[in-house]
């Protein structure tokens, strides 16, 4: 076994090329446990860690992009005001965990139960990815993810970043598992509601093959706030039927599996319960801001 | 593979099969046994080091990867030769936050960089920082005790 460790992205770029094969290494927070446990033994391995490149955030054009290197605990300190976000990066493992996993990685695993990846999917951002001689593209998620811990990226290629239109809205992410911290979710949420676009997204977790969204839910409750005259006037009164009515689209958009973690059963129900409460949230939270403007 | 690293304040090198976790080279490379060696999965905290300052588990650190970096360990604490215990050390040693031990160095490092950061958390802060430090002996609330004696330590500038 061997470890490569370039300093600058075109380095790192180069050896991908040359060595398609080799495994990138971040943060390690899923590649060491392997490693640990010797489930794994890759003949070769690139240490992505030092390359300032991906270890960087920015705004474009209303855009935000995640650098690859991107740890959690960075997601939550310096970008609060993406709270969905926030969110996310906060109930990833512990103090340890964050400081070292990255948003790369959760793309890279391309795990159902990333937890960084609901809020990818509800903003329907883009995967970037790279190879050398300055080559990048953009995924969409939909065609990233394509199957649990498999994704699209080529054998020559790396993990730039993410990148997602920012939207101006409530949000939120939440999270089922059998503790607060160090557990990988049995379920997760994130919502996203966009005023301008006048769409509530919502994207799942752990509950199917890949992270998946619920476009019957999301049509459902769009159309129904729209009937309330909610999207104008967000004190709007929204009939509860409404809010149940889109936890049951959610509920039924999940296609969960029994495993160790959870029942297919409890999974249906908790993502009915994280629906009908993020939904909730984020309608308290329009009609509370309207009562203030 | 050689690789060199900045351990508790000194360059050392070490060769080491490149799948080796850090915590692996710390304890049978430089002779560090401080961090310890449990769960190697990152869950129970129990090899909580610093990497360039940040609180990172030693075991999911690819040994390489801490190349001509700094790493310190609970070891650096009591440091410099001094027959005495860091302020965290002690406040454990009082509070009796410490039965069978095997957790402890963890939560040492982890107490100390969370006061380092944070000297006056609140209980929930300190829930939520020590939330990757397992102790399967306590019950914790001994170890509550100690990070508020040692915060009240610090706060009135003792250390």
């Amino acid at each position: 076994m061997e470890v490569l460790i370039p300093r600058v992205l075109e380095e790192a770029l180069t050896l991908k090329a040359t060595h398609p094969e080799a495994v990138p290494i971040a943060g390690g927070t899923d590649l060491m446990v392997d490693l640990n446990f010797d489930r794994s033994r890759p003949e070769l391995m690139i240490d992505v860690s030092r390359l300032s490149e991906l270890n960087t955030w920015h705004r474009e054009d209303g855009n935000l992009f995640l650098g690859a290197g991107l740890t959690y605990t960075r997601a939550l300190r310096e970008l609060p005001e993406m709270r969905a976000l926030a969110q996310a990066s906060r109930s990833v493992g512990s103090p340890q965990i964050r400081n070292r996993g990255t948003i790369g990685g959760n793309l890279g695993t391309a795990s159902p139960a990333g937890d960084a990846v609901p809020v990818l999917v509800a903003h329907d951002g883009e995967v970037v990815l790279v190879a050398a001689g300055d080559r990048t593209r953009s995924v969409p998620w939909s065609e990233f993810f394509l199957g649990p811990k498999r994704n699209a990226m080529a054998p020559d290629e790396l993990i730039l970043g993410a990148r997602w239109k920012v939207a101006r809205g409530p949000q939120s992410f939440s999270k089922v598992g059998t503790r607060n911290a160090m557990v990988i979710a049995v379920a997760n949420l994130c919502l996203v509601m966009d005023e301008d676009a006048r769409t509530v997204r919502v994207a799942l977790g752990s509950v199917g093959p890949t992270v998946l969204r619920a476009p019957e839910a999301e049509a459902f409750v769009a159309e129904g706030l729209a009937r309330a005259g909610a999207w104008d006037d967000p004190s709007a009164l929204v009939p509860s039927a409404d809010l149940d009515g889109f936890a049951e689209r959610v509920s039924a958009a999940a296609t969960p599996i029994d495993d160790v973690r959870g029942t297919a059963g409890y999974r249906r129900h908790a993502c009915r319960v994280l629906a009908r409460r993020a939904l909730l949230w984020a309608l308290e939270e329009r009609a509370a801001e309207a009562l203030i403007a | 593979m050689l690789i060199r690293v900045n351990v508790n304040g000194e360059w050392r090198e070490a060769d080491v099969w490149p799948g080796a976790s850090l915590l692996f080279a710390l304890r049978e490379d430089f002779g560090l046994r401080g961090s310890k060696n449990a769960c190697e999965q990152g869950e129970c905290g129990s090899c909580s080091v610093w990497l360039d300052g940040e609180l990172v588990c030693a075991c999911l650190v690819l040994a390489p990867q801490a190349h001509e970096r700094e790493v310190r360990t609970v070891e650096s604490l009591s440091g410099n030769g001094e027959e005495r215990l860091h302020p965290v050390q002690e406040a454990f040693l009082e509070a009796g936050a410490v039965q069978c031990g095997f957790c402890t160095p963890g939560l040492v490092v982890a107490v100390a960089d969370l006061l380092d950061h944070d000297p006056s958390p609140s209980e929930a802060a300190v829930r939520e920082a020590l939330s990757g430090n397992l102790c399967r002996c306590t019950g914790y609330q001994k170890i509550m005790d100690a990070v508020s004696l040692a915060a009240e330590r610090k706060r009135g500038g003792d250390w």
